[in-house]
């Protein structure tokens, strides 16, 4: 062998080489199935540019006088059903997150247990939590409230469980030195390491939370999505439409906010 | 209850304050970090322990307070033996031995007055710590500490992280002082300082180990520094004391013993 040879560098191996050709292969496959298995109308589909040229023309313009009566304060019950749906996660997510937090507790199974229940409230939908407690409580405020809290346990306490983790080990090991007691630890030790991730995170979800309870009324948990429900039952199109404008105009202005205030904490 | 009262008993007999006896530290079972380690520390003033990088040096200073624990052997301090204390036992204990840091380990995001106030964890009640209520008593104390580590009041509501290394070292000392010890450990306390801070931090802990008669022991690797501040040394090598005297006793054969090698001490 000479050193010509020994210095030749190919990126891939010849049986990488064929497994990467076999990737391609399947995504192509898949692509064309799941487009198969969709059945897309194409009448539906060469018409859709007309259907929504109509519908915007029956929206504009909007009919005004349906804010002072209905969407105001449906709108304001949609931002109270967010706030107190997250002040409430914050309070249930926050004693969960140290117990998921493996350096603050060091027991696998209390860690697992906190996991669990992220989970559980992350991979159920919060329309799906509202239809539940829509069950339990009746329609209304309550039931979103509740929804909006269930949904956020999971994001709030997974996250701020990992920012805990990251949280420098020096520092505590100065307080355990000095003999201070496990609440001091948490108080003194973690929670100032944590204190900007946990009040940037409040603020991420409340903001996710305005735009989610705006569709619970849907489900008749309370609030804006229940007035749009009823307009689109009724084909209003120009009710729909301001109840659209004033959501978008809302959501702009939480996410505006909640960015000012973030930028400030960090 | 009744452990509390024999530790104060013991302190009034005239006995070394820290006595370590057949000291044994294994990470991995079968590979021994420390091997058997016998060392009485009576008196005030500062104990270099020298030794190479990775010869248990760190290890033996955090068996002492039980950040790390032994595999075998008695830690007497105080009349106490650490190595059999349970959790709640080991805390107060911890309480009388105050313990500065490489990376000195103040809470970052707390003012340097805070900091120091922390060193009172072990004593104070919960709820004082939680609304920084300190007794009045701690906080006039906590401003004389500051006073005598060098550093004046107007740095007590800087935050930590704001100051220098050689700044964050004397906040590190108040903290360990506030605890009012009996017994200093130092890891490595000038090992992330500049030439002229490091004497300076070594020369203010050998001032307040005379003035508060509190034996300090100081893990060290600037031979240099330990000659110059140390009544004593202990040499280290692979886990035994294989020199132990005071610094005019210690010969080029005892340097060449510790770190091995020869020809870079002169």
């Amino acid at each position: 062998m000479n050193t010509a040879q020994q210095a030749r560098w190919v990126r891939f191996t010849p049986t990488e080489r064929i497994a990467r050709s076999m990737v391609y292969i399947v995504v192509v496959v898949a692509v064309i199935w799941s487009l198969k298995t969709v059945e897309v109308i194409p009448e539906f589909l060469y018409d859709a540019p007309e259907q929504t040229a109509d519908l915007l023309s029956r929206m504009w313009p909007f009919d005004w006088g349906y804010y002072p009566t209905v969407v105001h304060a449906a709108m304001i019950e949609t931002i109270h059903i967010a706030t107190l749906g997250t002040l409430l996660s914050l309070v249930a997510a926050l004693p969960l997150a140290f117990m998921a937090a493996r350096n603050f507790t060091p027991f696998p199974v209390l860690n697992w247990v906190a996991q669990f229940i992220f989970v559980t409230s992350r991979s159920v939908n919060s329309l799906v939590w509202a239809l539940l407690f829509v069950a339990i409580f009746g329609p209304g405020a309550l039931a979103g409230i509740l929804a909006i809290a269930f949904r956020s346990i999971g994001f709030v306490g997974r996250l701020f469980g990992e920012a805990l983790e990251e949280a420098q080990k020096g520092p505590i090991e100065a307080l355990n030195a000095i003999g201070a007691p496990g609440s001091m630890v948490l108080a003194k030790g973690y929670w100032p390491q944590a204190e900007p991730a946990f009040w940037s995170i409040a603020l991420l979800r409340w903001d996710i939370n305005i735009r989610e309870s705006a569709v619970l009324g849907l489900v008749g948990a309370g609030g804006i999505g229940l007035a749009l429900n009823a307009s689109l039952d009724n084909l209003y199109w120009d009710e729909v439409g301001l109840i659209l404008a004033v959501i978008l105009l809302v959501v702009m202005a939480t996410e505006i906010i909640s960015s000012k205030i973030r930028a400030r904490i960090i | 209850m009744a452990k509390t009262e024999q530790i104060h008993m013991s302190s009034d007999r005239r006995q070394p304050a820290l006595s370590i006896k057949a000291l044994r530290k294994e990470y991995r079972p079968g590979q021994p970090v420390l091997r058997n380690i016998n060392l009485d520390i009576a008196e005030p003033g500062i104990t270099a322990i020298i030794g190479p990088s990775g010869t248990g040096k760190s290890t033996l200073i955090r068996c002492i307070n039980r950040l790390v624990n032994p595999t075998a052997g008695e830690i007497w301090f105080d009349g106490i033996d650490m190595a059999g204390l349970d959790r709640r036992d080991l805390r107060k204990a911890r309480r009388h031995i105050g313990m500065v840091f490489q990376e000195y380990n103040l809470v970052e995001r707390l003012s340097v007055i805070e900091n120091v106030l922390c060193g009172r964890l072990g004593y104070v009640p919960a709820w004082r710590a939680f609304f920084r209520r300190f007794p009045e008593k701690d906080v006039e104390r906590a401003f004389q500490l500051l006073d005598s580590v060098g550093l004046g009041a107007d740095f007590a509501t800087r935050r930590a992280d704001q100051l220098s290394g050689g700044q964050r070292q004397r906040v590190g000392i108040a903290r360990a002082l506030m605890q009012e010890p009996k017994l200093m450990l130092a890891d490595e306390p000038t090992s992330s300082l500049d030439p002229k801070t490091s004497v300076e931090i070594m020369e203010l802990l050998s001032a307040l180990s005379t003035q508060g008669a509190i034996p300090v022991l100081v893990n060290i690797h600037n031979v240099g520094l330990a000659r110059r501040f140390a009544g004593r040394i202990v040499g280290m090598s692979e886990g035994e004391v294989v020199f132990d005297g005071p610094p005019s006793d210690i010969t080029d054969e005892d340097l060449a013993k510790i770190y091995g090698g020869e020809g870079w001490y002169s």
